[in-house]
């Protein structure tokens, strides 16, 4: 009983994990200007983040954990950068 | 799933529950993303993923690996407290520096910076 629904959550979690990374990245390709590609860009990343974990919960193993850590990291790094870039890198000088 | 089975009712339900919750949160963020038109009402739209989408998937993955290895597994408490650091500060900054372009550009949709309002930006 407990397995069948948790089964059935994982898989739906997964589904809508996926759709939502979708959109992210159709907005990253999509985008208007670079702001929005860098914003869906941390989306993404947040995204996989969270698909990771339900990996995680599906597996039982919690080494799919330190992955989503790296991961929250690497975006939080590269956002910052990417920002830093847009204020410094085109429009002045 | 094979570890799945040994979960017991009264945890396995509030598991599926928070994932979906979580997962549909994700999705709402992203599809505002999406549809919303104009930078600065997009960037409401992925807090809602990195506040409560994957807070309440960090809670279904403590909750269920607690149970399950019947000790208190915390580790997930260390991207909860890193992802409240540090998304408000990534979003701002994105945020400001997004204003800054659009007045150098001379955008007439933002509103000009008020005199000594803005020499921290350089």
């Amino acid at each position: 009983m407990s397995a069948a629904l948790l089964t059935g959550a994982v898989l739906i979690a997964q589904i809508l994990l996926v759709v939502a990374m979708g959109c992210a990245a159709f907005r990253v390709l999509r985008g208007p200007r670079a702001q929005d590609r860098v914003l869906a860009l941390d989306t993404l990343y947040v995204n996989a983040a969270m698909l990771l974990l339900v990996f995680g919960i599906r597996t039982g193993s919690t080494h799919y954990f330190d992955a989503a850590l790296v991961i929250t990291l690497l975006g939080f790094v590269s956002t910052a950068a990417l920002a830093k870039f847009l204020m410094r890198g085109e429009v002045i000088e | 799933m094979s570890q799945a089975a040994d979960l017991p009712l009264w945890a396995a339900v509030p598991v599926a529950l928070l994932l979906l919750l979580g997962a549909g949160l994700a999705l709402i963020g992203s599809l505002g993303l999406l549809t919303l038109r104009g930078f600065y009402e997009r960037v409401h739209a992925p807090t809602l993923n990195t506040t409560l989408g994957i807070g309440s998937i960090l809670l279904a993955s403590m909750l269920f690996f607690s149970v399950l290895q019947t000790r208190f597994v915390l580790h997930e408490l260390l991207i909860v407290f890193f992802m409240i650091v540090t998304t408000p500060v990534t979003l701002m900054l994105l945020t400001r520096a997004v204003l800054y372009r659009d007045r150098r550009e001379g955008n007439a949709a933002v509103p000009p910076g008020t005199p000594g309002a803005g020499e921290s930006e350089e």
